[in-house]
C-alpha cells in the first residue's frame, strides 16, 4: 500500500500530516483535492516540491495535480503574507460601497488586490462575500471582521492595523 | 437496542433541561461570532456562576437567531436581546425572572418574527448544534426510527412526492420525481449527495441550516438514501464556511457512535456512511455534475446532461444529489405527512422558503416564509423596510443567474413560476434589497464580473461571452459606449444564455437582460447623457468636477 513514500525532507514534521490523508483515502486519486487541502494548512502553500511529492503518491499526473491546484481559488502557489487584509466584495458589501473602501485600502497599503509587499509582511486581498452581510460593509484585519465601515472609517483602521503589524 | 436508547436519550434530555428555569440562548453562529458572541456568552456564563444560578439558569449557545441585523443576539426566556456587549451580562442576568431589560429587547410582537413560519429553521436558536443530546432531546432521529421500522422506501417516495416538494437549491425540480429516477435505476452502489456549495453572493441560508441544525441535515440524507437505495454519502461543503464543517464533522462522528449513521442503523438491513467534502472556492462547483468531479477529485468542470447524475452520477453509480434546503425538509415532511407539506403554500409550490435578507434593509438576516407571501410583505413588513427612509428600486433574487424585480411587482407572490415570468428566478434564496442610489448598470457589471471570473473556462460562449459582455458594460459605465454597443451586449446576452454548457453561462446573462428589461433608461443614461441617474459611476464624478 505504501508506494514511493520518499517524503522530501523526513525530519520535516509537516509532512506528517499530507502523509496521513493519502493513508486515509488509501493513496486513491479522489484524494488529491483533500491532500492539497492538508498540504495548505501545513505549508502555507503548495510548491511544487509538494505537488511532484502529492503526484507520485496518489500516481496521478503532475499535470493534473497543477491544474487542480491553480483551478480553485483557495490554493496558491506563493507563500502566503504574513498579515492579510481582506475586503470584502459581496453583493451587500458592494451595495454599501465597498469600491470605496476598496480604494481606501488599497491607498492606506500601496498594493493592489492580490498583491503582496516586496518584505512579504502584508498582503491585499478581495473576497466574494464572507458571509456576514449585517455589518456590511467590512474589512478582515488578519482574524478581525471590522464592520459598518465608511471610506474615511477605513482609511484611518487600515493605518492603526499598518503600524501595529508593521 | 438502539430504539430504545434513542427515547431514553430523549427523556433524559427532557428532564435535565426541565430543572433549569430559566434559558439563556446566545448565538454562536458565524454571523453574531464575529462579533464576538462567544465572549458574550462566556461573561454571561461567568456572571451565572458569579450569583451562583448555574443550577437554575442554563447558558447555552445555539445557531442562528434570525435577525443578523441586531447581532449579537441573545435570547432570554424567550425575550429577544439584540446588540448584546460583554457588558450587558450582569444586566441580564439581574433580571432574570423579572421584566426583560428594556433597553436591548426587541419588541415580540415584531412583525419580524410574527409573519414567519418555521420549519426547516424550527430547531434553530433553540438547540446547541454542537451537540446530538439536543437534537435528540427535539426529537431527533425518530422520524429516521420510524422510517426505517416502518415504512418501505416506495411508501417514504410517496410522502415525498405527494407533498410536492421542490429543489431548494434554485431550479426547483421536483423532489419526488428525482428521488424516483434514482430508486428505479439498478446499480451495484448508489450515492446520496448534499450540495452545500453555497456560492451566491450575498446568499448565507444553508450556512445558518449547518450552522443552527447540522443533524436535520444528517437525518434528511439518511432517509433519503433508504428511500433511493444508496449506502454512501457526501456532504460536499465550501471551504469558506469553516463553522458549518465543523460542526457537520461532528455532527458525523456523534451520529457514527451512536449507531445512527454506519451498518444496521435501528437493526434494519440499511446502512448508511456519510463523509464531509470540503470545496476550494470555485462557484462553478454549485452546478451539480461540476460538483461530482471535484468530490471524484478533479477540476471542477460541467459536464452536459443527459446524461443526469440520476443514472450517471458519481464514479458513474446513480446518484441523488439534492441542496441542503431540501434535505431539511425531509425529516418534518416524514414526520407529518406528505399532505400536511402540500397544505402549506401555494398551488405549484409547497411549503416554506428560507431566504437571506441583505442590502438596503433594516432586518438583515435569515427567514422563513410560507411560499405565496409578496415580496412586498417579506421587504417591508418582516424586512422592516429600508433604512433612512431610503426609496426602495429593485430587489434580486436568484443570485449572478437571477434578476432584479422593480417597485411595481412588489405584489407577487412568492413562487417558482411567478419569479421566473418576471425574468428572475427563485435561486438558491439570497434576497438583496437594492435603494435609490445603486445604479443597475453598476450592478450588472458586477454580477457579470463574477461569472466572468469564476466560468470554469470549458465552454466557449462562457468563458469569451461573459469577458465580453463585462467590456462592454464597463464601457456604458464609463460613459464610452455607443446604441451599437448596447444592442451587441443584447445580442451576446442571447447568444451565451442560449449556447453555455451548464447553468453558469445559461444564467450570467439575466442579470443584463432583466435590468434593461426594467431600467433600460438607466442605460440610456449613460450611453447618451454620459450620466450616471444615481451618482455611482465614475462619468458622473468627471461631470460634477466640470460643472
Amino acid at each position: 500500500m505504501l508506494p514511493s513514500l520518499s517524503v522530501p525532507h523526513p525530519e520535516d514534521q509537516r509532512w506528517q500530516p499530507v502523509i496521513g490523508t493519502m493513508r486515509r483515502h488509501g493513496f486513491a486519486s479522489e484524494a488529491l483535492i483533500e491532500t492539497l487541502h492538508t498540504v495548505q494548512s501545513a505549508f502555507g502553500y503548495l510548491d511544487l516540491e509538494a505537488l511532484r511529492f502529492v503526484a507520485a503518491n496518489l500516481r496521478v499526473p503532475l499535470s493534473r495535480v497543477y491544474g487542480v491546484a491553480t483551478f480553485y481559488h483557495l490554493f496558491t502557489l506563493t507563500p502566503p503574507a504574513r498579515h492579510t487584509c481582506v475586503v470584502c466584495t459581496g453583493t451587500a458589501c458592494h451595495i454599501k460601497g465597498a469600491g470605496k473602501i476598496l480604494a481606501a485600502a488599497e491607498k492606506v497599503l500601496g498594493l493592489t488586490p492580490g498583491e503582496t509587499s516586496p518584505d512579504g509582511s502584508v498582503a491585499l486581498h478581495v473576497e466574494r462575500c464572507i458571509g456576514s452581510c449585517g455589518p456590511a460593509p467590512l474589512v478582515v484585519y488578519d482574524d478581525e471582521v471590522v464592520g459598518y465601515l465608511t471610506p474615511d472609517l477605513a482609511v484611518k483602521r487600515t493605518q492603526d492595523w499598518m503600524s501595529h503589524v508593521k | 437496542m438502539l430504539n430504545d436508547k434513542l427515547a431514553q436519550i430523549a427523556s433524559d434530555e427532557q428532564e435535565a433541561g426541565k430543572k433549569y428555569k430559566h434559558q439563556i440562548h446566545v448565538c454562536v453562529a458565524s454571523g453574531c461570532l464575529t462579533a464576538h458572541s462567544d465572549k458574550i456568552k462566556d461573561a454571561l456564563s461567568a456572571e451565572v456562576e458569579r450569583r451562583g444560578l448555574t443550577g437554575e439558569c442554563q447558558v447555552k449557545g445555539v445557531g442562528c437567531l434570525g435577525l443578523c441585523a441586531g447581532g449579537p443576539t441573545v435570547s432570554v426566556d424567550g425575550a429577544f436581546y439584540q446588540q448584546v456587549t460583554e457588558s450587558d451580562a450582569a444586566e441580564i442576568v439581574a433580571n432574570l425572572g423579572k421584566a426583560p431589560v428594556s433597553r436591548l429587547e426587541v419588541p415580540a410582537d415584531q412583525p419580524f418574527f410574527g409573519r414567519q413560519m418555521k420549519i426547516v429553521l424550527e430547531n434553530s436558536g433553540k438547540i446547541d448544534p454542537t451537540r446530538i443530546e439536543d437534537y435528540i432531546a427535539v426529537g431527533g432521529y425518530s422520524v429516521l426510527q420510524k422510517v426505517l421500522n416502518t415504512l418501505s422506501p416506495a411508501e417514504v417516495l410517496d410522502q415525498v412526492s405527494r407533498s410536492g416538494l421542490r429543489g431548494r437549491g434554485g431550479a426547483g425540480y421536483p423532489t419526488g420525481l428525482k428521488w424516483g429516477t434514482v430508486a428505479k435505476n439498478q446499480g451495484p452502489q448508489k450515492y446520496v449527495i448534499c450540495n452545500a456549495d453555497e456560492g451566491d453572493p450575498g446568499a448565507f441560508m444553508d450556512r445558518s441550516v449547518l450552522e443552527s441544525d447540522p443533524h436535520r441535515v444528517l437525518e434528511g440524507m439518511a432517509i433519503a438514501a433508504y428511500a433511493v437505495g444508496a449506502s454512501r454519502g457526501y456532504l460536499y461543503v465550501r471551504a469558506e464556511y469553516p463553522l458549518a464543517i465543523g460542526h457537520l464533522k461532528n455532527a458525523i462522528t456523534q451520529a457514527e457512535r451512536l449507531g445512527l449513521l454506519g451498518n444496521r442503523i435501528f437493526d434494519n438491513p440499511f446502512s448508511f456512511h456519510l463523509e464531509v467534502r470540503v470545496g476550494a472556492g470555485a462557484y462553478v462547483c454549485g452546478e451539480e455534475t461540476a460538483l461530482i468531479a471535484s468530490i471524484e477529485g478533479k477540476r471542477g468542470t460541467p459536464s452536459p446532461r443527459p446524461p443526469y447524475p440520476a443514472e450517471h452520477g458519481l464514479w458513474g453509480c446513480p446518484t441523488l444529489i439534492n441542496n441542503v434546503e431540501t434535505y431539511a425538509n425531509v425529516t418534518p415532511i416524514l414526520r407529518n405527512g406528505g399532505d400536511w407539506y402540500a397544505a402549506i403554500g401555494k398551488d405549484k409550490s409547497k411549503g416554506t422558503k428560507v431566504f437571506s435578507m441583505t442590502g438596503e434593509i433594516n432586518n438583515t438576516g435569515v427567514i422563513e416564509v410560507p411560499m405565496g407571501i409578496t415580496l412586498r410583505e417579506i421587504i417591508y413588513e418582516i424586512g422592516g423596510g429600508l433604512p433612512e427612509g431610503k426609496r426602495f428600486k429593485a430587489v434580486q433574487t436568484g443570485g449572478p443567474g437571477g434578476g432584479c424585480i422593480p417597485e411595481q411587482y412588489l405584489d407577487t407572490p412568492i413562487d417558482y413560476e411567478s419569479l421566473t415570468k418576471l425574468g428572475s428566478m427563485m435561486g438558491s434564496g439570497g434576497m438583496i434589497v437594492i435603494g435609490e442610489t445603486t445604479c443597475m448598470v453598476d450592478m450588472a457589471k458586477f454580477f457579470m464580473e463574477f461569472c466572468m471570473s469564476e466560468s470554469c473556462g470549458k465552454c466557449v460562449p462562457c468563458r469569451v461571452g461573459t469577458a465580453e459582455m463585462y467590456d462592454l458594460l464597463d464601457k456604458i459605465t464609463r460613459g464610452e459606449a455607443t446604441l451599437d454597443d448596447l444592442a451587441m451586449l443584447e445580442k451576446l446576452a442571447d447568444m451565451v444564455k442560449s449556447m453555455s454548457l451548464c447553468g453558469l453561462g445559461q444564467g450570467a446573462p439575466s442579470p443584463v437582460q432583466s435590468t434593461l428589461r426594467y431600467f433600460r433608461e438607466e442605460y440610456i443614461a449613460h450611453i447618451v447623457d454620459k450620466h450616471c441617474p444615481a451618482g455611482v459611476c465614475n462619468i458622473a464624478v468627471a461631470e460634477r468636477t466640470t460643472a
